[in-house]
Protein backbone atom coordinates (compact mmCIF):
# COMPACT_ATOMS: atom_id res chain seq x y z
CA UNK A 1 0.00 0.00 0.00
CA UNK A 2 2.45 2.46 0.71
CA UNK A 3 4.69 1.58 -2.53
CA UNK A 4 1.85 2.18 -4.44
CA UNK A 5 1.26 5.72 -3.04
CA UNK A 6 5.29 6.39 -3.29
CA UNK A 7 4.89 5.70 -6.85
CA UNK A 8 2.15 7.83 -8.19
CA UNK A 9 4.34 10.81 -6.75
CA UNK A 10 6.80 12.79 -8.39
CA UNK A 11 10.54 11.26 -7.76
CA UNK A 12 11.43 14.77 -5.95
CA UNK A 13 8.21 15.23 -4.16
CA UNK A 14 8.46 15.23 -0.22
CA UNK A 15 6.90 11.95 1.30
CA UNK A 16 3.34 12.34 1.41
CA UNK A 17 2.31 11.96 4.88
CA UNK A 18 -1.02 10.07 6.11
CA UNK A 19 -3.74 12.19 6.21
CA UNK A 20 -5.54 13.16 9.52
CA UNK A 21 -8.89 13.24 9.72
CA UNK A 22 -10.96 15.96 11.57
CA UNK A 23 -12.87 14.54 14.45
CA UNK A 24 -16.90 16.09 14.37
CA UNK A 25 -17.38 18.60 17.18
CA UNK A 26 -20.45 17.04 19.57
CA UNK A 27 -21.36 20.31 19.84
CA UNK A 28 -21.96 21.98 16.07
CA UNK A 29 -24.08 19.11 15.28
CA UNK A 30 -26.27 19.91 18.44
CA UNK A 31 -26.28 23.45 17.62
CA UNK A 32 -27.27 22.53 13.73
CA UNK A 33 -30.07 20.90 15.34
CA UNK A 34 -31.00 23.44 17.17
CA UNK A 35 -31.32 26.09 14.97
CA UNK A 36 -33.27 23.90 12.45
CA UNK A 37 -35.76 23.03 14.72
CA UNK A 38 -36.22 26.74 15.90
CA UNK A 39 -36.18 28.05 11.92
CA UNK A 40 -39.06 25.36 10.68
CA UNK A 41 -40.98 25.88 13.68
CA UNK A 42 -40.66 29.90 12.75
CA UNK A 43 -41.98 29.25 9.18
CA UNK A 44 -44.69 26.92 10.27
CA UNK A 45 -46.11 29.92 12.68
CA UNK A 46 -45.67 32.52 10.04
CA UNK A 47 -47.19 30.68 7.05
CA UNK A 48 -49.83 28.76 9.38
CA UNK A 49 -51.01 31.47 11.33
CA UNK A 50 -53.63 33.80 9.29
CA UNK A 51 -53.15 36.53 11.81
CA UNK A 52 -49.90 37.55 9.95
CA UNK A 53 -52.49 38.21 6.90
CA UNK A 54 -49.63 37.96 4.21
CA UNK A 55 -52.01 39.25 1.31
CA UNK A 56 -52.46 42.43 3.25
CA UNK A 57 -48.91 43.07 3.86
CA UNK A 58 -48.26 42.51 -0.22
CA UNK A 59 -51.31 45.50 -0.45
CA UNK A 60 -49.92 47.95 1.67
CA UNK A 61 -46.30 47.28 1.23
CA UNK A 62 -46.55 49.91 -1.86
CA UNK A 63 -49.28 52.02 -0.97
CA UNK A 64 -48.54 55.91 -1.69
CA UNK A 65 -49.04 56.68 2.11
CA UNK A 66 -46.04 54.06 2.92
CA UNK A 67 -43.97 55.53 0.05
CA UNK A 68 -44.31 59.01 1.38
CA UNK A 69 -43.78 57.73 4.61
CA UNK A 70 -40.16 56.15 3.76
CA UNK A 71 -39.39 59.65 1.69
CA UNK A 72 -39.74 61.66 4.54
CA UNK A 73 -38.03 58.89 6.92
CA UNK A 74 -34.72 59.10 4.54
CA UNK A 75 -35.61 62.70 4.13
CA UNK A 76 -34.99 63.34 8.02
CA UNK A 77 -32.19 60.79 8.09
CA UNK A 78 -29.89 62.75 5.80
CA UNK A 79 -30.49 66.13 7.10
CA UNK A 80 -29.86 64.89 10.44
CA UNK A 81 -26.85 63.35 9.39
CA UNK A 82 -25.49 66.79 7.63
CA UNK A 83 -25.94 68.89 10.81
CA UNK A 84 -24.59 66.09 13.06
CA UNK A 85 -21.72 66.28 11.19
CA UNK A 86 -21.65 70.14 10.66
CA UNK A 87 -22.29 70.33 14.89
CA UNK A 88 -19.95 67.15 15.48
CA UNK A 89 -16.64 68.45 13.76
CA UNK A 90 -16.67 72.13 15.95
CA UNK A 91 -17.67 70.08 18.98
CA UNK A 92 -15.09 67.39 18.78
CA UNK A 93 -12.41 69.88 18.05
CA UNK A 94 -13.49 71.76 20.90
CA UNK A 95 -13.34 68.60 22.70
CA UNK A 96 -9.67 67.67 22.33
CA UNK A 97 -8.65 71.23 22.49
CA UNK A 98 -6.08 71.93 25.75
CA UNK A 99 -8.29 74.72 27.06
CA UNK A 100 -10.07 73.11 30.03
CA UNK A 101 -12.96 75.73 29.29
CA UNK A 102 -14.18 74.92 25.97
CA UNK A 103 -13.49 71.28 26.16
CA UNK A 104 -15.61 71.65 28.89
CA UNK A 105 -18.55 72.64 27.38
CA UNK A 106 -18.31 70.35 24.24
CA UNK A 107 -18.04 67.53 26.86
CA UNK A 108 -21.11 69.05 29.02
CA UNK A 109 -23.02 69.42 25.53
CA UNK A 110 -22.11 65.66 24.68
CA UNK A 111 -23.02 64.38 28.44
CA UNK A 112 -26.35 66.03 28.57
CA UNK A 113 -27.83 65.10 24.64
CA UNK A 114 -26.15 61.42 25.18
CA UNK A 115 -26.94 61.31 28.95
CA UNK A 116 -30.77 61.95 27.98
CA UNK A 117 -33.37 59.60 26.23
CA UNK A 118 -33.98 60.84 22.61
CA UNK A 119 -37.99 60.20 23.17
CA UNK A 120 -38.06 62.92 25.57
CA UNK A 121 -35.33 65.27 23.35
CA UNK A 122 -37.77 64.58 20.57
CA UNK A 123 -41.16 65.91 23.18
CA UNK A 124 -39.61 68.13 24.74
CA UNK A 125 -38.54 70.16 21.65
CA UNK A 126 -42.05 70.01 20.54
CA UNK A 127 -43.79 71.52 23.93
CA UNK A 128 -40.81 74.26 23.66
CA UNK A 129 -43.18 76.46 23.32
CA UNK A 130 -44.58 76.15 26.84
CA UNK A 131 -40.94 77.13 27.80
CA UNK A 132 -40.24 80.01 25.50
CA UNK A 133 -43.66 81.19 23.94
CA UNK A 134 -41.74 83.83 21.97
CA UNK A 135 -38.86 83.57 20.00
CA UNK A 136 -35.93 86.59 20.79
CA UNK A 137 -32.51 86.83 19.44
CA UNK A 138 -30.87 88.41 22.07
CA UNK A 139 -27.80 89.12 24.00
CA UNK A 140 -27.10 87.43 27.52
CA UNK A 141 -28.66 90.21 29.78
CA UNK A 142 -29.02 92.83 26.52
CA UNK A 143 -31.73 93.96 24.25
CA UNK A 144 -33.67 91.05 21.98
CA UNK A 145 -35.21 91.37 19.01
CA UNK A 146 -38.43 88.80 18.46
CA UNK A 147 -38.56 85.96 15.94
CA UNK A 148 -42.08 85.07 16.24
CA UNK A 149 -43.78 82.84 18.84
CA UNK A 150 -42.80 79.36 19.16
CA UNK A 151 -45.76 77.81 18.08
CA UNK A 152 -45.30 78.95 14.38
CA UNK A 153 -41.59 78.82 14.37
CA UNK A 154 -40.98 75.57 15.83
CA UNK A 155 -43.56 73.00 13.81
CA UNK A 156 -43.85 69.72 14.81
CA UNK A 157 -41.04 68.82 11.61
CA UNK A 158 -38.86 71.73 12.86
CA UNK A 159 -38.93 70.36 16.48
CA UNK A 160 -38.34 66.39 15.01
CA UNK A 161 -35.01 67.58 12.93
CA UNK A 162 -33.68 69.95 15.93
CA UNK A 163 -34.45 67.16 18.14
CA UNK A 164 -32.41 64.30 16.29
CA UNK A 165 -29.57 66.81 14.76
CA UNK A 166 -28.78 68.01 18.46
CA UNK A 167 -28.73 64.33 19.46
CA UNK A 168 -26.52 63.00 16.72
CA UNK A 169 -24.38 65.75 17.20
CA UNK A 170 -23.28 64.60 20.21
CA UNK A 171 -22.91 61.03 19.16
CA UNK A 172 -20.73 62.20 15.97
CA UNK A 173 -18.62 64.81 18.33
CA UNK A 174 -17.53 61.47 20.05
CA UNK A 175 -17.05 59.30 16.99
CA UNK A 176 -14.85 62.03 15.10
CA UNK A 177 -13.48 63.28 18.64
CA UNK A 178 -12.31 59.17 18.64
CA UNK A 179 -11.15 58.94 15.07
CA UNK A 180 -8.41 61.92 15.38
CA UNK A 181 -7.70 60.93 19.25
CA UNK A 182 -6.82 57.21 17.36
CA UNK A 183 -4.40 58.31 14.94
CA UNK A 184 -0.96 57.74 15.90
CA UNK A 185 0.94 60.75 17.70
CA UNK A 186 4.01 59.44 15.28
CA UNK A 187 1.84 60.74 12.34
CA UNK A 188 1.83 64.66 13.86
CA UNK A 189 5.03 64.41 14.97
CA UNK A 190 5.95 63.69 11.06
CA UNK A 191 4.26 65.78 9.70
CA UNK A 192 5.13 68.71 12.23
CA UNK A 193 8.86 67.82 11.60
CA UNK A 194 8.23 68.72 7.81
CA UNK A 195 7.07 72.11 8.74
CA UNK A 196 3.62 71.73 8.50
CA UNK A 197 1.30 73.94 11.18
CA UNK A 198 -2.55 73.06 12.28
CA UNK A 199 -4.37 73.01 9.34
CA UNK A 200 -1.49 71.25 7.42
CA UNK A 201 -1.07 68.53 10.29
CA UNK A 202 -4.77 68.07 10.50
CA UNK A 203 -5.34 67.53 6.65
CA UNK A 204 -2.23 65.24 6.51
CA UNK A 205 -3.91 62.91 10.25
CA UNK A 206 -7.48 63.87 8.65
CA UNK A 207 -7.79 60.26 5.84
CA UNK A 208 -6.16 58.19 8.50
CA UNK A 209 -8.96 59.69 10.81
CA UNK A 210 -11.31 58.82 8.56
CA UNK A 211 -10.82 55.41 8.41
CA UNK A 212 -11.67 55.34 12.01
CA UNK A 213 -14.52 57.87 11.63
CA UNK A 214 -16.61 56.45 8.76
CA UNK A 215 -17.65 53.04 10.12
CA UNK A 216 -18.77 54.26 13.06
CA UNK A 217 -21.21 56.94 11.04
CA UNK A 218 -22.00 54.63 8.93
CA UNK A 219 -23.45 53.13 12.35
CA UNK A 220 -24.78 56.33 13.27
CA UNK A 221 -27.05 56.27 10.13
CA UNK A 222 -28.39 53.12 10.27
CA UNK A 223 -29.07 54.39 14.12
CA UNK A 224 -30.36 57.47 13.18
CA UNK A 225 -32.77 56.02 10.72
CA UNK A 226 -34.26 54.09 13.25
CA UNK A 227 -34.68 56.74 15.63
CA UNK A 228 -36.80 58.78 13.12
CA UNK A 229 -39.49 56.42 14.12
CA UNK A 230 -39.27 57.97 17.46
CA UNK A 231 -40.85 61.13 15.80
CA UNK A 232 -44.21 59.39 15.41
CA UNK A 233 -45.15 60.67 18.68
CA UNK A 234 -45.43 64.45 17.69
CA UNK A 235 -47.25 63.84 14.87
CA UNK A 236 -44.87 63.15 11.84
CA UNK A 237 -46.22 61.07 8.86
CA UNK A 238 -42.81 58.97 8.84
CA UNK A 239 -42.84 55.76 7.80
CA UNK A 240 -43.78 54.57 11.04
CA UNK A 241 -46.22 56.67 11.57
CA UNK A 242 -47.61 56.47 7.97
CA UNK A 243 -48.10 52.79 9.14
CA UNK A 244 -50.07 54.01 12.20
CA UNK A 245 -52.04 55.86 10.80
CA UNK A 246 -53.82 53.51 8.44
CA UNK A 247 -53.98 50.63 11.15
CA UNK A 248 -55.71 53.26 12.74
CA UNK A 249 -58.76 52.97 10.68
CA UNK A 250 -58.79 49.26 9.48
CA UNK A 251 -57.06 47.56 12.43
CA UNK A 252 -54.63 45.27 10.94
CA UNK A 253 -51.70 46.11 13.52
CA UNK A 254 -49.73 43.65 12.77
CA UNK A 255 -49.52 43.54 9.24
CA UNK A 256 -48.74 47.22 9.02
CA UNK A 257 -45.70 47.59 11.85
CA UNK A 258 -44.34 44.43 9.27
CA UNK A 259 -44.83 46.30 6.47
CA UNK A 260 -43.10 49.17 7.99
CA UNK A 261 -40.37 46.99 9.17
CA UNK A 262 -39.63 45.57 6.46
CA UNK A 263 -38.63 48.75 4.55
CA UNK A 264 -36.41 49.90 7.84
CA UNK A 265 -34.72 46.18 7.32
CA UNK A 266 -34.48 47.25 3.73
CA UNK A 267 -33.08 50.14 4.50
CA UNK A 268 -30.74 49.49 6.98
CA UNK A 269 -29.26 47.10 4.70
CA UNK A 270 -29.02 48.97 1.80
CA UNK A 271 -27.06 51.51 4.54
CA UNK A 272 -25.05 48.41 5.66
CA UNK A 273 -24.09 47.51 1.89
CA UNK A 274 -22.89 51.20 1.78
CA UNK A 275 -20.46 50.75 5.06
CA UNK A 276 -18.41 48.09 3.90
CA UNK A 277 -18.08 50.03 0.51
CA UNK A 278 -16.81 53.21 2.33
CA UNK A 279 -14.74 50.80 4.54
CA UNK A 280 -12.88 48.88 1.95
CA UNK A 281 -11.97 52.73 0.15
CA UNK A 282 -10.32 53.97 3.18
CA UNK A 283 -9.05 50.72 4.07
CA UNK A 284 -6.37 51.58 1.51
CA UNK A 285 -2.71 51.17 1.98
CA UNK A 286 -3.81 50.55 5.42
CA UNK A 287 -2.96 46.36 5.12
CA UNK A 288 -0.82 44.25 3.74
CA UNK A 289 -1.36 43.38 -0.18
CA UNK A 290 -1.63 39.66 0.35
CA UNK A 291 -5.41 40.39 2.50
CA UNK A 292 -6.92 43.39 -0.11
CA UNK A 293 -9.57 42.78 -1.74
CA UNK A 294 -10.60 39.74 0.08
CA UNK A 295 -12.71 40.22 2.85
CA UNK A 296 -12.15 44.59 3.30
CA UNK A 297 -10.32 43.97 6.44
CA UNK B 1 38.38 75.97 12.21
CA UNK B 2 35.06 74.69 11.06
CA UNK B 3 31.55 76.45 11.72
CA UNK B 4 29.11 75.51 14.02
CA UNK B 5 25.98 74.20 12.86
CA UNK B 6 24.12 72.93 16.25
CA UNK B 7 24.75 74.72 19.51
CA UNK B 8 22.72 73.45 22.35
CA UNK B 9 23.73 75.67 25.76
CA UNK B 10 22.29 74.70 29.25
CA UNK B 11 19.23 73.18 28.06
CA UNK B 12 16.03 71.75 30.84
CA UNK B 13 13.29 70.58 29.70
CA UNK B 14 10.59 69.01 32.42
CA UNK B 15 7.22 67.13 31.96
CA UNK B 16 5.69 67.47 35.30
CA UNK B 17 7.39 67.13 37.81
CA UNK B 18 10.39 65.24 36.13
CA UNK B 19 13.21 66.89 34.97
CA UNK B 20 14.05 65.12 31.51
CA UNK B 21 17.33 67.21 30.45
CA UNK B 22 18.88 69.08 33.30
CA UNK B 23 21.31 71.34 31.23
CA UNK B 24 22.66 69.84 28.54
CA UNK B 25 25.70 71.47 26.01
CA UNK B 26 26.88 70.02 22.98
CA UNK B 27 28.34 71.55 20.09
CA UNK B 28 27.84 69.88 16.48
CA UNK B 29 30.34 71.35 13.58
CA UNK B 30 28.96 71.36 10.12
CA UNK B 31 29.88 68.18 8.41
CA UNK B 32 30.09 66.14 11.59
CA UNK B 33 28.72 63.12 12.62
CA UNK B 34 27.36 63.46 16.58
CA UNK B 35 26.57 59.88 18.25
CA UNK B 36 24.07 60.50 21.90
CA UNK B 37 24.29 57.06 23.00
CA UNK B 38 22.63 56.38 26.73
CA UNK B 39 19.81 54.11 28.44
CA UNK B 40 16.75 54.13 27.77
CA UNK B 41 14.94 57.41 29.71
CA UNK B 42 18.16 59.35 29.47
CA UNK B 43 16.91 62.09 27.89
CA UNK B 44 18.43 61.43 24.54
CA UNK B 45 15.01 61.31 22.63
CA UNK B 46 13.57 64.25 24.27
CA UNK B 47 16.92 66.14 23.38
CA UNK B 48 16.73 64.95 19.80
CA UNK B 49 12.92 66.63 19.88
CA UNK B 50 14.01 69.42 21.76
CA UNK B 51 16.49 70.54 18.93
CA UNK B 52 13.63 70.12 16.40
CA UNK B 53 11.12 71.96 18.51
CA UNK B 54 9.07 69.19 18.47
CA UNK B 55 9.00 69.55 22.07
CA UNK B 56 9.21 73.30 23.50
CA UNK B 57 11.91 73.80 26.54
CA UNK B 58 12.20 75.50 29.43
CA UNK B 59 15.32 77.02 29.45
CA UNK B 60 18.86 77.52 27.44
CA UNK B 61 19.19 77.80 24.10
CA UNK B 62 19.52 75.74 20.87
CA UNK B 63 20.91 77.47 17.85
CA UNK B 64 21.14 76.21 14.11
CA UNK B 65 23.65 78.03 11.61
CA UNK B 66 23.67 81.00 14.56
CA UNK B 67 20.03 80.99 14.40
CA UNK B 68 17.96 80.57 18.04
CA UNK B 69 15.38 78.12 17.69
CA UNK B 70 11.74 78.34 19.22
CA UNK B 71 12.52 81.19 20.46
CA UNK B 72 13.93 84.66 20.06
CA UNK B 73 15.07 87.38 22.41
CA UNK B 74 12.99 89.98 23.66
CA UNK B 75 14.71 92.44 26.55
CA UNK B 76 16.97 90.56 28.26
CA UNK B 77 15.34 87.57 27.84
CA UNK B 78 13.81 84.77 25.52
CA UNK B 79 10.24 84.29 24.44
CA UNK B 80 8.84 81.25 22.54
CA UNK B 81 8.22 81.88 18.84
CA UNK B 82 5.02 82.21 17.02
CA UNK B 83 4.01 78.69 15.75
CA UNK B 84 4.32 79.62 12.06
CA UNK B 85 7.65 80.50 12.58
CA UNK B 86 9.13 77.38 14.70
CA UNK B 87 7.61 75.43 11.49
CA UNK B 88 9.36 77.32 9.11
CA UNK B 89 12.80 76.22 11.43
CA UNK B 90 11.86 72.65 11.82
CA UNK B 91 11.53 72.38 7.85
CA UNK B 92 15.18 73.28 8.17
CA UNK B 93 16.13 70.09 9.47
CA UNK B 94 15.11 66.52 8.83
CA UNK B 95 13.94 64.02 11.41
CA UNK B 96 13.71 60.24 11.19
CA UNK B 97 11.66 58.24 13.72
CA UNK B 98 12.32 55.11 15.72
CA UNK B 99 9.18 53.74 13.88
CA UNK B 100 9.26 55.38 10.68
CA UNK B 101 6.19 57.59 10.83
CA UNK B 102 5.54 57.45 7.07
CA UNK B 103 1.64 58.98 5.95
CA UNK B 104 -0.13 55.02 5.36
CA UNK B 105 -2.15 56.89 2.61
CA UNK B 106 0.11 58.20 0.64
CA UNK B 107 2.94 56.21 -1.75
CA UNK B 108 6.56 55.95 -1.29
CA UNK B 109 7.09 58.60 -3.55
CA UNK B 110 4.04 60.80 -2.26
CA UNK B 111 5.61 60.55 1.13
CA UNK B 112 8.68 62.45 -0.12
CA UNK B 113 6.99 64.50 -1.89
CA UNK B 114 4.58 65.74 0.85
CA UNK B 115 6.94 68.27 2.70
CA UNK B 116 8.24 70.07 -0.40
CA UNK B 117 5.28 70.20 -2.27
CA UNK B 118 3.12 71.59 0.93
CA UNK B 119 5.24 72.95 2.97
CA UNK B 120 7.44 74.80 0.29
CA UNK B 121 5.26 74.95 -2.05
CA UNK B 122 7.51 73.89 -4.81
CA UNK B 123 5.98 72.64 -8.12
CA UNK B 124 4.74 69.07 -8.52
CA UNK B 125 7.12 68.24 -11.42
CA UNK B 126 10.12 69.29 -10.42
CA UNK B 127 9.66 68.19 -6.66
CA UNK B 128 8.81 64.59 -8.68
CA UNK B 129 12.10 64.36 -10.21
CA UNK B 130 13.74 64.82 -7.22
CA UNK B 131 11.72 62.69 -4.79
CA UNK B 132 12.55 59.60 -7.55
CA UNK B 133 15.99 60.49 -7.23
CA UNK B 134 16.07 60.62 -3.89
CA UNK B 135 14.44 57.00 -3.43
CA UNK B 136 16.80 55.97 -6.37
CA UNK B 137 19.79 56.97 -3.88
CA UNK B 138 18.28 54.71 -1.17
CA UNK B 139 18.02 51.79 -3.16
CA UNK B 140 14.02 51.89 -3.67
CA UNK B 141 13.99 52.71 -7.07
CA UNK B 142 11.60 49.84 -7.50
CA UNK B 143 9.42 50.98 -4.96
CA UNK B 144 8.01 54.04 -5.62
CA UNK B 145 4.55 53.28 -6.00
CA UNK B 146 4.10 51.08 -2.63
CA UNK B 147 2.14 51.87 -0.08
CA UNK B 148 4.32 52.18 3.19
CA UNK B 149 2.07 48.64 4.45
CA UNK B 150 3.91 47.16 1.61
CA UNK B 151 7.29 47.96 1.97
CA UNK B 152 9.50 46.04 4.99
CA UNK B 153 10.75 48.34 7.89
CA UNK B 154 14.08 48.30 6.58
CA UNK B 155 12.40 50.26 3.46
CA UNK B 156 10.22 52.03 5.32
CA UNK B 157 12.71 53.71 7.28
CA UNK B 158 14.94 54.12 4.28
CA UNK B 159 11.86 55.94 2.41
CA UNK B 160 11.56 58.35 5.26
CA UNK B 161 14.90 58.98 4.83
CA UNK B 162 14.58 60.12 1.34
CA UNK B 163 11.07 62.30 2.69
CA UNK B 164 13.48 63.94 5.43
CA UNK B 165 16.50 64.47 2.76
CA UNK B 166 13.61 66.08 0.29
CA UNK B 167 13.12 69.10 2.19
CA UNK B 168 17.29 69.69 1.90
CA UNK B 169 18.26 69.94 5.62
CA UNK B 170 20.83 71.66 6.75
CA UNK B 171 21.22 69.05 9.94
CA UNK B 172 19.51 65.47 9.79
CA UNK B 173 18.16 64.32 13.15
CA UNK B 174 17.91 60.23 13.76
CA UNK B 175 15.76 59.02 16.92
CA UNK B 176 17.18 55.42 17.20
CA UNK B 177 16.64 54.70 13.93
CA UNK B 178 17.26 51.00 13.03
CA UNK B 179 15.80 50.07 16.93
CA UNK B 180 12.10 48.97 15.44
CA UNK B 181 13.69 46.80 13.14
CA UNK B 182 14.26 43.40 12.50
CA UNK B 183 18.49 42.27 12.85
CA UNK B 184 18.74 41.58 9.57
CA UNK B 185 17.37 44.92 8.28
CA UNK B 186 19.13 47.20 10.18
CA UNK B 187 22.21 47.17 7.84
CA UNK B 188 20.15 48.85 4.75
CA UNK B 189 19.61 51.72 6.90
CA UNK B 190 22.95 51.70 8.40
CA UNK B 191 24.13 51.74 5.19
CA UNK B 192 22.21 54.95 3.70
CA UNK B 193 23.94 56.93 6.89
CA UNK B 194 26.85 55.95 5.93
CA UNK B 195 26.58 57.35 2.53
CA UNK B 196 24.84 60.71 4.02
CA UNK B 197 27.50 61.16 6.53
CA UNK B 198 30.22 60.51 3.45
CA UNK B 199 28.54 63.23 1.59
CA UNK B 200 28.98 65.70 4.37
CA UNK B 201 25.42 65.88 5.76
CA UNK B 202 25.64 67.40 9.59
CA UNK B 203 23.97 64.39 12.02
CA UNK B 204 22.75 63.70 15.33
CA UNK B 205 21.81 60.14 15.45
CA UNK B 206 20.77 58.97 18.70
CA UNK B 207 21.65 55.17 18.83
CA UNK B 208 22.40 51.93 20.08
CA UNK B 209 24.34 50.80 17.12
CA UNK B 210 27.73 50.52 18.76
CA UNK B 211 29.32 49.66 16.12
CA UNK B 212 28.05 52.03 13.60
CA UNK B 213 28.72 54.81 16.59
CA UNK B 214 32.36 53.79 16.18
CA UNK B 215 32.80 53.92 11.99
CA UNK B 216 31.15 56.85 11.35
CA UNK B 217 30.64 59.05 14.46
CA UNK B 218 33.06 62.25 15.01
CA UNK B 219 31.90 62.56 18.27
CA UNK B 220 29.86 60.35 21.09
CA UNK B 221 28.35 61.39 23.64
CA UNK B 222 26.86 59.24 26.78
CA UNK B 223 23.99 60.49 28.27
CA UNK B 224 22.28 59.01 31.77
CA UNK B 225 19.47 60.87 33.70
CA UNK B 226 19.24 64.08 32.11
CA UNK B 227 22.45 65.36 32.05
CA UNK B 228 26.22 64.54 29.41
CA UNK B 229 28.26 62.38 31.56
CA UNK B 230 31.01 61.96 29.20
CA UNK B 231 31.80 63.23 25.40
CA UNK B 232 34.06 62.69 23.18
CA UNK B 233 35.65 60.56 20.31
CA UNK B 234 34.26 57.15 19.58
CA UNK B 235 37.37 55.13 21.01
CA UNK B 236 37.31 57.83 24.10
CA UNK B 237 33.72 56.53 24.92
CA UNK B 238 33.01 53.35 23.63
CA UNK B 239 36.30 52.59 24.22
CA UNK B 240 38.18 53.81 27.21
CA UNK B 241 35.21 55.39 29.16
CA UNK B 242 36.28 57.21 32.09
CA UNK B 243 33.43 57.35 33.83
CA UNK B 244 31.70 54.21 36.12
CA UNK B 245 28.10 54.46 34.37
CA UNK B 246 29.34 55.11 31.04
CA UNK B 247 31.63 51.76 31.20
CA UNK B 248 28.68 49.54 33.01
CA UNK B 249 26.37 50.75 29.86
CA UNK B 250 29.06 49.98 27.69
CA UNK B 251 29.48 46.41 28.81
CA UNK B 252 25.51 45.90 28.44
CA UNK B 253 25.54 46.53 24.74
Amino acid sequence: MTARTVESVEPHAPPAGRRIARRPNRWNLLGVAAVAYVVLQVASVVTTNENFAWPMIGRYLFAPPILHGIGLTIWLTVVVMLIGVLLGVPLAIMRISGNPLVSGAAWCYVWVFRGTPLLIQVIFWFNISALFPVIHLSIPFGPSLALGSANSLITPLTAAVIALALNEAAYMAETIRGGLLGVDQGQRDAARALGMTGSGVLRMIMPQAMRMIIPPTANNTITTLKNTALVSVIGIADLLHSAQIIYAQNYQTIPLLIVAALWYLALTSLLGIGQNRLERHFGKGARPMAARGRDGR
Amino acid sequence: MTDVMLEVRAVRKSFGHVEVLRGIDLTVPAGNVACIIGPSGSGKSTLLRSVNALESVDAGEIRLGGELIGCTERGTGLVALPEKQTAAQRARMGMVFQRFNLFPHLTALENVMAGPVRVQRRPKDEVRREASDLLDRVGLADRVEYYPAHLSGGQQQRVAIARALAMKPELMLFDEPTSALDPELVGEVLDVMRELARDGMTMLVVTHEMGFAREIADTVTFMDEGVIVEHGTPAEVIDSPRHERTREFCARI
